[in-house]
């Protein structure tokens, strides 16, 4: 993993742009990340099934604790997998 | 890094005054309790309790080994003192040990130290000392490419970049005594303070060596001031940016070129130390192209354009002496021009007449419609340079014959004339206008041996409401 030092002002975050929320799930790849706090799961599994019915095709990815923000191999693991992400937080 | 009481040595077996003294160390281990750490080996000199693994180079890189061996004396924790390198003598009363070391050479140097080898000292520096960078880390995930990361990011200038990790960084910051923390200047358009750091960043990124960097910091400072304007040269719609011009020796310290290809691509310190100076105004000042940067059609220029006068090669004083510097300063001079295009003329051998050939092309400088609004600078190649020289003609004969041929009748340039709308407003109907402003001639001498072809670059909206050409001292 390479870490590289900001060559800019630093004023602005480092993340890139949001993509437009899509207007329909239809034919999209939609990724859950389940940041893994308990019944997350169960919870995702519902919206695994309700999305599912509108087309999607779902691909489960988990975080690795729920203290720390996804690594950035798993976030660029979604980016380039999924149309769409959805993360959840059940406790 | 606590080390235990009593001798300590650092060694490796990669070194021959190392293994030529296993003996030694074996006695000492023996008799006098002697601690061993090994830089590349753990078995080295030996399988033993005496003998600790600091391949990790933590032990090493704490008590500041340069050379191995080194046999310390630690008395309550702390060092007492040390030597390095193999002297018969020398470790005999360091040690009280008389026959140490009977039959091996009086005298062996001892070999660099791997804690201090400077492909990994920096990550060391990093690991244990911290770095002392204040950037903000950003970290690449495993599955990006480096190179597409940093277009990703929007970091580049549309060619790829060297990825400023912080082991580069840091070497780039030995190229200057100045601290990484020093704010250098303000950066335009949005006016950002930039620190030495910050510059190295974008130094690194751009392919300079550490040594380039003053002259990065200096190209910067020159265009960073009010003077140059450098967020009117920005969002101007007209195609011009930065020009550089260096003098001094630091022109062959660096290897820049003055010669063959001068104005082209080729040359390292040429090519990157302009385009770091780009980088950061992109970066650290927000000047990118389509967002403060308004050029309709740019000019290739302004992926940096830097490079040497040929001093030696001249009759004439320098670009620098002309801008105030005595000779043998080390000095950038950034100038606000479009790109270069040539003055073409073969055939001429008088100074007189290249003289004329020569203004005939200045005349049309920006446009030949339009007079004194805008600077030029005229490189002369050396083939061209030699006409003046053989007629014995000074830099100032030069300038006042040029300056006698670039008047212009302006009824002649005048708005509609010619059936051409552009021109002098008619208020200067009637008068004699001259070509540039005076000082407004930048002259430079530079090019390859053999062509008969010297460059004009149009400047800019010359003067106090456009930009001026700022010299600026390299300070190594």
């Amino acid at each position: 993993m390479t870490t590289v030092l900001d060559p800019t002002s630093e004023v602005t975050p480092v993340g890139r742009e949001r993509t437009r929320r899509p207007e329909s799930l239809a034919g999209l790849t939609v990724g859950l990340l389940d940041i893994t706090k308990p019944r997350g799961d169960v919870f995702l599994d519902h919206i695994e099934a309700a999305i599912t019915a509108l087309g999607a095709t779902v691909t489960r990815y988990s975080k690795p604790t729920f203290a720390k923000p996804a690594p950035a191999d798993l976030r660029h693991e979604i980016a380039t997998q999924c149309d769409a992400v959805i993360e959840a937080l059940a406790d | 890094m606590q080390l235990p009481e009593g001798f300590v040595a650092v060694v490796k077996r990669d070194c021959a005054t190392c293994e030529m003294i296993v003996p030694v160390l074996e006695q000492l281990a023996t008799d006098r309790g002697l601690i061993v750490y090994s830089q590349d080996d753990p078995t080295f000199p030996a399988v033993s309790d005496w003998v600790v693994d600091d391949t990790d180079l933590v032990v090493s890189w704490h008590n500041q080994i340069e050379t191995v061996p080194t046999l310390l004396r630690i008395e309550n924790g702390a060092e007492v003192e040390r030597i390095v390198g193999w002297a018969v003598e020398q470790w005999r009363s360091f040690t009280g040990v008389g026959d140490l070391g009977r039959g091996l050479p009086e005298h062996r140097p001892g070999c660099g130290s791997l804690s201090v080898d400077p492909t990994v000292a920096p990550g060391l520096a990093i690991a244990f000392g911290g770095s002392g960078l204040a950037a903000r880390r950003v970290e690449l995930a495993m599955l990006e490419d480096d190179a597409e990361a940093m277009f990703d990011r929007g970091w580049t200038d549309g060619l790829p970049v060297v990825p400023p990790t912080q082991e580069r960084v840091m070497r780039m910051l030995e190229g200057t005594s100045r601290a990484a923390d020093d704010i250098v200047t303000v950066v335009p358009p949005n006016l950002h303070e930039i620190s030495v750091e910050k510059i190295a960043i974008n130094a690194v990124m751009a392919g300079c060596r550490p040594e380039y960097l003053p002259v990065v910091i200096a190209a910067l400072e020159a265009v960073c001031t009010d003077e140059f304007n450098m967020h009117g040269v920005l969002c101007t719609t007209m195609a011009v940016g930065p020009v550089f011009v260096v003098n001094g020796p630091i022109r062959h310290a660096l290897e820049f070129n003055s010669g063959m290809n001068v104005l082209g691509h080729g040359n390292r310190a040429n090519a990157t130390i302009p385009r770091a100076v780009q980088l950061i105004i992109r970066n650290v000042g927000g000047g990118a192209p389509g967002g403060i940067d308004r050029s309709t059609q740019g000019n290739p220029g302004k992926l940096g354009l830097m490079f040497a006068e040929d001093e030696e090669g001249s009759p004439w004083s320098s670009y620098s002496e002309d801008n105030g510097l005595a000779a043998g300063v080390d000095s950038v001079t950034a100038f606000c021009a479009e790109g270069p295009h040539l003055v073409f003329d073969q055939v001429s051998r008088s100074p007189e007449s290249l003289l004329r050939s020569m203004a005939s092309q200045l005349l049309s400088a920006n446009s030949p419609r339009l007079t004194m609004g805008m600077d030029a600078m005229l490189v002369i190649s050396p083939e061209h340079m030699s006409r003046f020289a053989a007629a014995g003609w000074s830099k100032q004969r030069f300038r006042e014959e040029l300056d006698e041929i670039l008047q212009v009748d302006a009824d002649t340039i005048l708005r509609g004339v010619d059936g051409i709308e552009e021109g002098m407003p008619a208020e200067f109907a009637g008068m004699t206008l001259p070509k540039f402003r005076p000082g407004g001639l930048q002259i430079v001498h530079a090019g390859g041996p053999a062509g008969l072809f010297s460059s004009i670059l149009g400047g800019w909206l010359a003067g106090d409401k456009g930009s001026v050409p700022v010299t600026r001292q390299v300070i190594t």
